[in-house]
Order: structure tokens, then C-alpha cells, then sequence
């Protein structure tokens, strides 16, 4: 009923009936090109530049960063930064299968579960499924292995990136989302596609930035450098 | 739950109105704490939106390109939400379609309803404020519990927002230190908080729990995207994220103009909208949902709810205010108003201030109601010249006052007033004999010092200022007769003077 | 009218209401720098460019007094105003008054095209650099709103003021924030207007400059007002008094009279 009385409306406004077939066809080239329109130069540049940048973004928004130089190294990475920060060594995993098949095992003064956030979780260690150097953004999808929660509701989170994973500009994201997804079925956004930069902060109160308004105190990135470039 | 406790939604509603513009302007400047806080806003929002567009030299390309896309969105309106709603429902989403504000309200209760909801997480929606949706929840015994700090602050204090992006502007740090003893103290919180980070601290930790037991939460969505039937929110704190992930429906409820075509267009405007509104590269947290969860998943929300909410947007496609429905609220147009900079939010007594206030509000609540809006503005232009999509505020604030005048909405005094000037500007020689007499009145009143401390017709000016006192002969009065005396002299003269 | 020799250049000087009536010498002083830029100056008989009755709504008068503007302006190679609010008015929207009506669309067009701000036209369109102008003193100066962002007047003011011996001039905080003047604004919300005046003027006094100028008496007599009511001893003028060397001929505004203020090495 006001679907019909609300569409019905916009039409008369626009002083026009329902769009023709060929109208229609040509909104949807538009929909299905889904063109990138202007990326700023800040965006692209030489691989090393764009890691550069990354480093430089993230930091700017109160992250830390610590580079590993392989994959295997992250658990002990993360029971180190807990170790240096005073933090519980109880963290929650995500259970995506890489990042809980890295030898957590060999950190013995960690304790870890598995799953969505519970209200007391005090630390996450999640994956990531980019980087944009833009803006030093991470961006999360929601899944199986990965649950949203583990993003917000504890007070400190690690994120396990590689560097290969780091692109210069949003739309990249964007292109490899839609392949991911392709998987012969069509593509289909997940539940959440979260881009984060930096903790979470407001300035609701006399105008003063403060961190850990609701979500995470902290967001601390373990950089792992796969792509191995010579030199 | 308690019902005196919880009526913050209906105490709010006292503020809402616009007919006492003058006398809650009165109000404001007399208000040391409001004062305090609007200075702040030159020395932090402003600069720092500087900043940010100072640094991205795409800025004004990529702003102009978002004014195009705004363009074609709303001259195909019709076609990008009926592909926004196909998408959303083929992820599993429900779209509701609202003509008036009632309608939306009565949308969400019955979602409520559905799941005996007891208490509803909110993000900050300011669709959700103009259909005052906080007030009827408390009515029908649903808590609605905000969450974003600015919101959750002025719900404490049982007031409305007074800025769409910072909606507790108006409070000193000392005054929420005062709101949060004065509500917190019953929960165990007894010692007075005097600095930001244990104020926030403490509001993390008391809502914390809230965020877990909602049975439904309710955000705002900054864009509606066709391509994918997703809903995005621009936060910083996280409160957004919790309050659609954790309960188990997630609602959202925003305006018909939301809408952008791809992941790419909503992306251009992503790249303006923080910088605009907060002077950031990017929000702290943008999210994309996306109907509710999916099988695998192990969070999220089980119900996706998108409330498309009508209340006059229609009415506007076409009309001459059409492109005001380009706002993409980033606020920036209220933070450099001088009116506003003034006298705060409050003083304009609806949901939307500012600038963009004074022109949607006439849209939404009728040009009678609203009838100091438009007025209330020197049309200085600051506002069209921070507007990321570019919207002409200053010709719509005038074409509001053409509707007022024309429906015999002016002031009565203003008109005549008018009408004399009027009168007098089109006869020259009528014009020239009145401005005579009036100038050397004038000139001799302020004879002593040049100037006047008291006019009695002009109260609004002489009450503040001095009014300079005129020459006392025209311009045009010494120009004719230098023009004359020249021509004499070069008669008798003849040759140079 | 002059003669039509091909070196002539006519420049209607439309005065504005408020140089006409409060402030005539303002008008003198645009006419000399007019007359040493080159232009030769008429002022054809005029009261208004309409622009109250605009800014409240009322369209059916602002059309007829916009149409015997037109009219009286019409024949001028260009049409110079010092105001940018006027100047706005009769450039930015005496076409949009006249969209629909395709008669005096296109005079209103024309006569927008040739119509300039003072300092502007003597910038832009004369490219006049040099002056004969002595100020001994520091200036600051007020970017009128309808004349930086309807005419995009900022820079010119500025370079003909570097071109006065003696004067120098020091930029104030929030150069572009609006004084509060806003026409019948100032008058209808005076409370407001004399608040954000007040900003204005705290950003002058902060300076340390004696003198403040603009390009609109509108802001002028607003600002002037105030920092008289506030006991400053700012003095403020019109920028073209001062460029054209006639700030002896007129105490500054607000000054002046038998009890008060002038200028030492001149007075009234």
C-alpha cells in the first residue's frame, strides 16, 4: 500500500510514469559496470609506496603495527604485545581456519578459545581480509570464521594481516569481494563488510577525542611480509 | 520498566518548538555553559574540516562527481529503491515502506511486538529523532536505550539533539560530569568523574550489559546501496556495530534519498562525508549490512528490518527545494553558521538545525510552523560553500521567504515596511526628497558625536550598537550640484577648471 | 553624455542606497579612483538595487525596482558599484529574478556582465596597480560575504591597499566569518546580529590595528556601531577612502561631530 502510494509519488513529482524497459536497462549497465569514479592519487603508487602509506595511515589513527616476516611467527607476536601491555593472556580466536591452524600451541602462557565475542572477553585476535592504504583501513567480513563481534566487543584487538593483502584503494576491496564471492553462485555481499580505522573513539564530550568509546581500546596489526619482494 | 524513570523521549519533546525561535534565541545567549561550547566549535570543527579537504586535493572533484550521482539518484528515485528493495529481500532483508512518520512508527512496534521486545539498543538515527520514535517507544512500555555517547547524554538529560553529528554539543564537560553522578550514582557509580577519558570509560561500562540484553536494536543509515541491498553507517564509536550485531533484529530506519546506485558510488561519497562532517580521513567504523545473518555464521542478527520512511521527501522531488534531498548530513554547513554558532541547536526548536535545518524543516513540519527558520540567516553563504554535494542553501532559504510572503505569512510591519521602501525606491525624485529630509534628521539627532546610542524604531540595531550618523546631503544630492557648478564654470570659464 | 570617442569608457556608478544616504563621500571617492583608472563617471538618477525586498520574499517588487535599474544602467559600457552585496544583487541575481522572463532575461544577463565591484574593477578589469594614496597607520580588513563569495572579491582589495605608501596592513583571525549585518536581519534578530558582531569585532581589536576597512558600507556602519558601543577606538572607513586619499575629507565612521572623534591631522 505505500509502497504503491510512495513510488506512485516520486513518479508525479518527477512529472513522469514508470521509467521504460530501455530506461531500466541502461540504470542497470550503470549497476552492473559499477564503475570506479575518481580514486585519489593517495591511493595508488608503487607497491613499496602503498606499504609505506599503510604504515604511515595506521598509525595516524593511534594503531600499532609490528611486522613479522612469516606467518608462523604471529602467536608468539601476539603473546608478546599482550606480555608488553600488561594484558590478560586469555584471548578469543577467531575460528577461521588459517589463522587458528598458526601454532598457538607453542605459546603456552596464552589461553584461547574459539567463537563470537562473550561479554567479558577482554581480547580478539582476528584475520582480516584487507588493508587499504588510503586510509590505513582494515576490512573485516562477517563469516563463519570470522564473527563480527570479535571487531567490537572486546577492549583490545589484533588483527593478523599480510602484506599482500594491503591494496592502495577501496574499489580494489570491492574487486576482490566480488570474486571472492563469485564462486559460480553470483555475487552476494556477507552479513558485514566492517571497515575499520583505527579504535574506537568519540569527541562527544567537550569536543576531545578520547579512544574506546564502545568498541575496542586498542587495535594493534601483526603485519605479516608475504610477498617476500627482492631487495 | 519504571515509568518516571523513563519519559527522556517525551521530555524531549518540550524543546521542539520552532514559533519560540526569538525566545529561545534570548535563552541561548544568555547561556554561559552553551557559550562555552559553541566556542568550540571555531577553534576544533572548523579547522580540522579545513584541514582534512586541505589535504586531499581530489576533494573537490570527488565532491562534484557526488553531486552528479545525488542528481541521478533522484531523478530515478523510483527505480534505485525498488532495486535497493529487490536485493535487500533476495539477502533475506525486509523492506517497509512509510508514508508518514506514523507508519514508520508503527513499522518498528510491531517488529517489537513480534519478539516481546522489553528494551531496544539505539544508534544514532536522526530519521529515528523526526519521527520521534524514543517518545512512543516509552508509551507502549519499550525502553529505547541509546548508545552513541552524544545521544545517550542528552537522553540522560531528557533533551533533543542540538547538531546532527555531535548531538550533546551543547554540554560542558562539567555538565556531564553533573548528568552522569546524578543518573549513575544509583548504579553504584558515586564518585564524580571530572575528565573525558573516565567519562567515557564510564559510559563504555554501564551500557555494556544494555548492549547484550536488547531484544532489537535500531541504527540510522547514512547510505542505502542498490547494487547489493545494503545499509551503511559512519561511527566512530562502535555503538552502531554493537547495537545491530548483538540482539537478535536488526532495524533500520532511514529516508527515501539515502539510496546510491554501486559499491563504488557509495564509495565516492564515503570519501567526503567524514571529512566534511569531523575533519577525518575515514570514520573510526564504516559498516555495510546486509540482511541478517547467514547460515554459518556464528553472530548477527537474525531478522534485517530497512524502514523507508517517506514524511514529505516525495513532495520535495521536483519542487524548489529539490535539492536539498542531495544532503548527505554531514553538518558542516552547521558548524560554520553564524546563527547557529550563536545560539545552538535548541534555539530552532526542530530535529534538524543549522542551515539544512532551516531548509528541510519547512519540507517536513509546514512554512507556518517553521516561519523563523528561513529568516534567521544573514544568507552569508558559508553554508553552500562547505556543502559537499553543493546545495544552493541560500536560494532555498530565499525561496522559502518568497512562499511565506506570498501566502501573507510575513510579519505585517515587515511588510509595510517593505512596501513604503519599495514605494519610495521606484519614484527617484519621491525617493531623493524623503532620503533629504530623513538624512539630515538623522544627521542632526547624532549632530554630537556622529553617532546615536538610541533609535526608536530600530530597537534590534540600537540596543546592541551605535548607529553612525549620516553625512546629512545625499551623494546624489552633492553630485548634481558639483555636476552644475562645473557646468557653469566651464561656461563662464570656458577652459580648464 | 560624453562624447563616444573609442577611448571613452562610460562607467555607471551606482552609489548603493546606503553610500547615497549615510555616506556620500564613499561615492566621491569611487568616482575618483573610477575617473584615475581611465573610466569617465555618470550617475544616472537611482535609489535602490532592490535587494530588501529580494532577500524577504517579495519578488513582484524586487522585479520592478531591479527593471528601472536595468533600464537607467543599461547603456553603460560598465556598471560599477562599491558594494559587493549590490554589486551581487545586480550581477548574481538580477538573471536569476529575471529566469523566465525571456525580455528582460537577457537585459539583466547583459547588464550583470558588465557589472563590477569596485575594487575589482579597478583590479580585474582596469588593472590599475599604482596609487597615489598616503595612510600612515595598520589596517585590517573585512571580506563582506556577498562580495567574496558572489563576486569572488578578496584578492583585489588586498593588492590595492599594498599599493598605498605608508599602510600596512595585518590580516584578522576569520577574515570571512559574517559580521551579522545580513540587511533587515540585523534589525529582525538584533540580539543574534549583535552577538556575532561581537565576534567580528573581537577578532579586529585582537589585530592591533587602528583601522578597519571593507568594501560594503553594510558591514561597516554594523561593525563600526559596535566597537563604538564597546569604547574602541578602532576607527573604520571604506577601503576607497583610503585609496583614493579622501580620508581627510570625512571623520571615520561614527566619528565625528560636534563632541566627538576625528582624525588629528584633519578632522571634519
Amino acid at each position: 500500500m505505500s509502497r504503491d502510494a510512495i513510488l506512485g509519488a516520486i513518479r508525479q513529482s518527477l512529472g513522469r510514469p514508470e521509467l521504460s524497459t530501455d530506461a531500466k536497462r541502461g540504470l542497470n549497465e550503470h549497476i552492473t559496470k559499477h564503475r570506479a569514479n575518481v580514486i585519489p592519487a593517495r591511493a595508488k603508487g608503487a607497491r613499496a609506496d602503498l606499504l609505506q602509506r599503510f604504515q604511515e595511515m595506521v598509525e595516524a589513527v593511534s594503531c600499532t603495527v609490528e611486522h613479522v616476516s612469516d606467518e608462523a611467527a604471529v602467536p608468539g607476536a601476539v603473546a608478546e604485545y599482550l606480555r608488553a601491555n600488561n594484558l590478560p593472556t586469555q584471548l578469543t580466536l577467531a575460528p577461521d581456519a588459517w589463522l587458528s591452524g598458526l601454532d598457538w600451541d607453542s605459546q603456552s602462557l596464552l589461553e584461547s578459545k574459539s567463537g563470537p565475542a562473550g561479554i567479558d572477553d577482554v581480547v580478539s585476535v582476528t584475520p582480516a581480509f584487507a588493508g587499504v592504504a588510503e586510509t590505513g583501513t582494515l576490512v573485516a567480513l562477517s563469516g563463519a570464521g570470522h564473527p563480527t563481534t570479535l571487531n567490537f566487543v572486546p577492549d583490545y584487538h589484533v588483527v593478523a594481516l599480510k602484506t599482500s593483502q594491503v591494496v592502495g584503494a577501496y574499489e580494489e576491496v570491492w574487486d576482490r569481494l566480488r570474486q571472492a564471492n563469485e564462486q559460480g553462485h553470483g555475487f552476494a555481499m556477507p552479513r558485514t563488510v566492517n571497515m575499520i580505522t583505527g579504535p574506537s573513539r568519540t569527541a562527544d564530550i567537550a569536543l576531545t577525542i578520547e579512544l574506546g568509546a564502545h568498541g575496542p581500546r586498542s587495535l594493534h596489526i601483526v603485519l605479516i611480509d608475504d610477498e617476500k619482494a627482492p631487495g | 520498566m519504571a515509568k518516571a524513570a523513563k519519559v527522556a523521549g517525551s521530555r524531549a519533546m518540550e524543546f521542539m518548538k520552532p514559533g519560540a525561535f526569538k525566545d529561545n534565541a534570548r535563552n541561548a545567549l544568555a547561556d554561559d555553559n552553551l557559550r562555552s561550547a559553541m566556542a568550540m566549535l571555531n577553534a576544533g570543527m572548523i579547522p580540522n574540516r579545513q584541514g582534512a579537504v586541505d589535504r586531499l586535493p581530489e576533494f573537490n572533484l570527488l565532491s562534484q562527481r557526488g553531486r552528479e550521482l545525488k542528481d541521478h539518484v533522484l531523478g530515478h528515485l523510483d527505480y534505485y529503491l525498488e532495486r535497493f528493495e529487490r536485493n535487500c529481500k533476495a539477502a533475506g532483508g525486509q523492506v517497509h515502506w512509510c508514508s508518514t512518520a506514523e507508519d514508520a512508527r508503527q513499522a518498528v512496534l510491531k517488529i517489537c511486538r513480534s519478539v516481546d521486545a522489553k528494551s531496544v539498543t539505539k544508534g544514532k538515527s536522526m530519521v529515528a529523532e523526526e519521527i520521534h520514535l524514543n517518545q512512543f517507544l516509552e508509551q507502549h512500555e519499550i525502553e529505547p536505550v541509546e548508545t552513541d555517547l552524544g545521544e545517550y547524554i542528552i537522553q540522560l538529560a531528557e533533551e533533543p539533539p542540538s547538531h546532527i553529528i555531535g548531538p550533546a554539543i551543547h554540554k560542558t564537560k562539567d555538565q556531564v560530569s553533573d548528568l552522569f553522578l546524578k543518573h549513575h550514582a544509583k548504579l553504584g557509580r558515586t564518585e564524580r568523574q571530572t575528565e573525558p577519558p573516565a567519562l567515557v570509560n564510564e559510559a563504555r561500562e554501564i551500557l555494556r550489559k544494555k548492549y547484550f540484553d536488547a531484544d532489537v536494536g535500531i541504527t540510522g543509515a547514512n547510505y542505502l546501496i542498490a547494487e547489493t541491498g545494503s545499509s551503511i553507517i559512519v561511527t566512530n564509536e562502535g555503538n552502531g556495530d554493537l547495537t545491530q550485531t548483538l540482539p537478535k533484529i536488526h532495524i533500520v530506519i532511514t529516508s527515501l534519498e539515502k539510496v546510491v546506485p554501486t559499491l563504488e558510488d557509495a564509495t565516492t561519497f564515503l570519501r567526503i562525508l567524514a571529512r566534511s562532517a569531523t575533519g577525518q580521513d575515514f570514520s573510526a567504523y564504516t559498516t555495510i549490512s546486509t540482511g541478517p545473518r547467514r547460515d554459518g555464521d556464528v553472530d548477527g542478527p537474525e531478522e534485517y528490518h530497512v524502514i523507508l520512511l517517506d514524511n514529505g521527501r516525495s513532495a520535495m522531488l521536483g519542487s524548489e527545494v529539490h535539492d536539498m534531498l542531495r544532503c548527505i548530513k554531514c553538518g558542516a554547513c552547521i558548524n560554520h553558521c553564524p546563527v547557529y554558532q550563536s545560539v545552538g541547536g535548541h534555539t530552532y526548536g526542530t530535529v534538524y538545525v543549522g542551515p539544512m535545518g532551516a531548509v528541510l524543516s519547512p519540507a517536513l513540519l509546514g512554512v507556518a510552523e517553521t516561519k523563523h527558520l528561513p529568516c534567521a540567516s544573514t544568507l552569508c553563504g558559508r553554508c553552500e560553500e562547505v556543502c559537499p554535494v553543493s546545495i544552493p542553501l541560500p536560494k532555498l532559504l530565499r525561496q522559502w521567504r518568497a512562499r511565506a510572503f506570498e501566502a501573507g505569512d510575513t510579519p505585517q510591519l515587515e511588510r509595510w515596511g517593505l512596501s513604503i521602501w519599495a514605494f519610495f525606491a521606484r519614484r527617484p525624485w519621491l525617493y531623493g526628497i524623503g532620503a533629504r529630509l530623513a538624512m539630515r534628521g538623522l544627521a542632526w539627532l547624532g549632530r554630537e558625536r556622529g553617532r546615536l546610542r538610541k533609535l526608536w524604531f530600530a530597537g534590534g540595531w540600537t540596543d546592541g550598537r551605535d548607529l553612525p550618523a549620516p553625512e546629512g546631503r545625499t551623494f546624489q544630492e552633492r553630485w548634481r550640484q558639483q555636476q552644475q557648478q562645473q557646468q557653469r564654470q566651464e561656461q563662464h570659464g570656458g577652459g580648464a577648471v | 553624455m560624453a562624447n563616444q570617442s573609442s577611448k571613452t569608457i562610460n562607467v555607471g556608478l551606482f552609489a548603493t542606497c546606503l553610500v547615497d544616504l549615510f555616506r556620500p563621500t564613499v561615492g566621491f571617492a569611487a568616482a575618483r579612483l573610477i575617473e584615475d583608472a581611465g573610466g569617465t563617471v555618470h550617475v544616472p538618477e537611482q535609489t535602490c538595487c532592490g535587494q530588501p525586498a529580494y532577500n524577504s520574499g517579495d519578488n513582484r517588487n524586487a522585479r520592478a525596482i531591479a527593471r528601472s535599474v536595468i533600464e537607467s544602467f543599461k547603456n553603460f559600457d560598465y556598471v560599477v558599484v562599491p558594494s559587493g552585496s549590490c554589486g551581487g544583487m545586480i550581477a548574481t541575481h538580477y538573471p536569476e529574478l529575471f529566469s523566465d522572463d525571456p525580455e528582460w532575461g537577457g537585459q539583466a544577463r547583459a547588464l550583470a556582465a558588465k557589472t563590477f565591484e569596485l575594487t575589482a574593477f579597478m583590479a580585474d578589469v582596469m588593472k590599475t596597480t599604482t596609487s597615489r594614496a598616503v595612510y600612515d597607520g595598520t589596517a585590517t580588513y573585512h571580506d563582506a560575504c556577498a562580495g567574496l563569495r558572489e563576486l569572488g572579491v578578496r584578492d583585489q582589495p588586498r593588492e590595492l591597499l599594498a599599493a598605498v605608501e605608508n599602510l600596512d596592513v595585518v590580516e584578522m583571525a576569520e577574515t570571512e566569518a559574517c559580521c551579522g549585518f545580513g540587511g533587515t536581519f540585523c534589525v529582525k534578530y538584533g540580539e543574534i546580529s549583535t552577538d556575532i558582531v561581537s565576534r567580528k569585532t573581537a577578532n579586529v581589536v585582537r589585530t592591533g590595528a587602528d583601522l578597519l576597512l571593507a568594501g560594503d558600507l553594510g558591514c561597516l556602519l554594523n561593525i563600526a556601531g559596535r566597537l563604538k558601543r564597546e569604547g574602541s577606538s578602532v576607527q573604520v572607513r571604506h577601503v576607497a577612502e583610503v585609496l583614493a586619499g579622501m580620508t581627510d575629507d570625512v571623520p571615520a565612521i561614527g566619528e565625528g561631530g560636534e563632541n566627538g572623534e576625528s582624525r588629528e591631522s584633519g578632522g571634519v
